[in-house]
């Protein structure tokens, strides 16, 4: 049952790891990061030689928050809270507010990282859920229908006010920051402007890991991936997913030691780096994003009874079949979404709302301003990173200039394990109270 | 005969059990309900008959395996995980690993057995320097020392046998706490433990006294090696995922 779970963790929920960058990161040396293909990197991540040596387990724990009191819960949902981690140290310290990226838990694979990096160096750690995770929509979001920055930002500024108070008497915190990669990171710069404004947690320090500009550029960069990849389109998904497990299970069967994990990946891709399947690696990034869009997607619908892919006013069963539903959702990318679901619903609660207004406020470009001089915000990426439009990482050289600093490669999130990377991160925070300096 | 016996009386218990919630379960297909209108991406608009999804799995008894699923997910949460988490405070983690690499060497005789029924000369050898060097040098397999050596395990087991025979699948099956699983792995499950307790290797047969340790601990052991836990992946689908990857992880053990 591990190695399911691992095998699930490597093909299918190869969540966007974060990635650093700008020439100067390089300080003292070349950076090492071994993975030159941004996608391989992604998918692969840190080989366990490369990565920064970090406790192998630390204390957790499992905490649950009820957000809104009166809400009902469908009967079809298992958790009927808001389930999150908090990892603690026994004296006073500052704490880090995590934020997961699209689609992923406040347990997934990068947020244990961080929790483990932060609390080596004495923080205590609050990990959440991205606003895209079903347990998120269904019990913490107040519209239920996910994907708008700003208001899944003020969401997350609820939760965490709202986890202030409930931890208030077991931990004891000097100051608080924020991170987040991916969608979480972007997320973390709207949560730290809106601080600004009500001043309960007055951050010290925020930190973009690998943080979209605009996101829908992203996800549609996300969207043509599984689309544009699969030989003959999305009806012959079947016969690319078995072509992809017949190689896999050739490597396996000749693997001596078998744990399917990002090493054995790494074994692979050495083994054979001039014949690596790229667009197959691209159409298994591309399904990643897929199954985690329709699991949000589905979620909202099934609470919000939207009646856009599940009947209205069809109350799903505890053990009603799924299947269906799934082979439907797998059809809708994000872009059919936004067009048919999001904008409607947003345009019918804003007066005078349009597409292109709408667009504006879902990017970083929104709040650029304020991410020009508020000296708090840092931001890591790499260059090489796809979910970037062309030309989008210099969005963030240009606005937090020396607050940017941007790896060579590690694709999305690939690095967040690299011992440069980790280092990194941990000195950002590290630095509390002082003037930053890199 | 007290081994096989406490055996027979778990099978008949897991049997009954099984029949009860079988009989209680509702059928899975989703019925229309009053007042239900057509959804936008409606499936009959969307899925078609010609098409073979990847996400499809032989599962006739979709909603008893639907409502096992969801009670091993709440026996989790409320029994099992709670247990393994006392556990994990009271033991040392080197401890833990004595524990985990005992059981992994008792369920080498598994490994060894199957390696036999499969005609693999090169799992058969391996395996059976990995029983003796993790008996002796590895005092009784508190210790993996023949990883460390270069001897890697082979996990092998009775379903895989069949598997490697050219049986099927058959339906799709989630057992009582075990999890998912289908009817040949299920076979050999029953097959494995049979053979096991016939050889008996610590000697139960003798010292009943000793099952119900040995069966505890073995279950804590196992869960707290597995990294899984129910509703992680926050997917309305996860039921149909981890079908699917279940297929799909013995599909690959089996060619291996």
């Amino acid at each position: 049952m591990k190695k399911i779970i691992t095998l699930l963790c490597t093909l299918v929920f190869v969540m966007f790891n974060p990635v650093l960058a700008n020439e100067s990161s390089t300080q003292g040396g070349v950076y090492d990061y071994p993975i030159d293909n941004p996608l391989a990197a992604t998918v692969i991540g840190t080989p366990n030689e490369y990565a920064a040596l970090l406790p192998k387990d630390i204390p957790r724990k499992a905490m649950k928050l009820v957000v809104f009191p009166d809400r009902e819960i469908k009967k079809f949902i298992a958790n009927k809270a808001l389930n999150y981690t908090l990892v603690s140290q026994k004296k006073a310290a500052p704490l880090i507010f995590s934020i997961a990226g699209t689609g992923a838990g406040h347990r997934s694979a990068k947020m244990r990282l961080l929790e483990k990096a932060f609390f080596q160096a004495g923080f205590h750690v609050v990990s959440l859920p991205s606003p895209t995770y079903a347990n998120f929509i269904v019990t913490a979001s107040t519209t239920q229908v996910p994907g708008h920055i700003v208001q899944d930002s003020a969401d997350l500024y609820r939760v965490m006010e709202l986890i202030k108070e409930q931890i208030q008497d077991r931990v004891q915190v000097t100051d608080f920051n924020v991170v987040g990669y991916s969608l979480g990171g972007a997320q973390a710069a709207f949560v730290t402007k809106l601080d600004e404004e009500r001043g309960t947690f007055n951050f010290k320090k925020a930190l973009m890991i690998n943080p979209p500009v605009n996101l829908f550029n992203s996800v549609s960069i996300l969207d043509e991936m599984l689309e544009e990849n699969i030989p003959g389109g999305l009806n012959n998904f079947n016969a690319f997913f078995d072509e992809m497990m017949t190689e896999f299970s050739h490597h396996y069967s000749r693997s001596e030691n078998v744990n399917f994990n990002g090493d054995f990946l790494y074994r692979v891709y050495k083994n054979k780096q001039q014949k690596v399947n790229l667009s197959r690696v691209a159409a298994t990034v591309g399904l990643s994003f897929r199954i985690a869009s329709s699991n949000m997607i589905f979620t909202s619908d099934v609470v919000t009874n939207g009646g856009y892919i599940l009947p209205k006013n069809h109350e799903l069963g505890r053990i009603e079949s799924t299947t269906n539903y799934f082979k439907v959702s797998g059809r809708i990318s994000f872009t059919d979404y936004y067009n048919e679901r999001f904008l409607p619903f947003f345009m019918a609660r804003n007066q005078g709302l349009t597409s292109d207004k709408l667009l504006d406020d879902l990017s970083l470009k929104s709040i650029a301003d304020y991410l020009r001089t508020s000296d708090k915000i840092a931001v890591v990426h790499n260059e090489d990173d796809f979910i970037l439009a062309p030309g989008e990482i210099d969005f963030f050289r240009d606005v937090f200039q020396s607050r940017a600093h941007i790896y060579p490669k590690g694709g999305h999130c690939g690095n967040i394990a690299y011992k440069d990377n980790i280092n990194y991160m941990v000195n950002y925070f590290e630095k509390q109270g002082l003037t930053y300096e890199w | 005969m007290s081994g096989n016996s406490y055996f027979i009386r778990k099978m008949v218990l897991a049997v009954a059990m099984v029949s009860v919630l079988q009989l209680t379960a509702c059928s899975a297909i989703p019925e229309k309900q009053v007042g239900e209108q057509p959804a936008q991406h409606s499936i009959e608009s969307v899925v078609r008959d010609d098409i073979t999804y990847a996400i499809d799995v032989y599962d006739p008894l979709e909603g008893f395996n639907r409502g096992m699923y969801r009670f091993n997910a709440g026996f989790d949460h409320y029994i099992f995980l709670p247990v393994v988490g006392a556990y994990e405070w009271v033991m040392p983690n080197f401890a833990e690993e004595g524990v985990s690499n005992f059981f992994n060497n008792l369920f080498e005789i598994t490994n060894l057995t199957n390696s036999i029924f499969q005609l693999k000369p090169k799992a058969t050898i391996e395996t059976t320097e990995r029983i003796i060097i993790n008996t002796t040098i590895g005092i009784v397999g508190l210790f993996d020392v023949a990883t460390r050596m270069g001897i890697y395990e082979h996990q092998e087991d009775f379903g895989q046998t069949l598997g490697h025979y050219g049986m099927g699948n058959g339906p799709f099956i989630v057992l009582p706490i075990l999890g998912p699983s289908n009817l040949r792995d299920t076979t050999g499950i029953i097959v494995d433990s049979v053979v096991m307790s016939s050889i008996d290797p610590l000697n139960l047969d003798e010292h009943s006294e000793r099952e119900l340790a040995y069966y505890l601990l073995n279950a804590i052991d196992e869960r707290h090696n597995n990294g899984f836990r129910y509703y992680d992946s926050g997917s309305p689908f996860e039921y149909e995922l981890i079908r699917k990857l279940y297929t799909e992880k013995r599909k690959l053990d089996i060619a291996r």
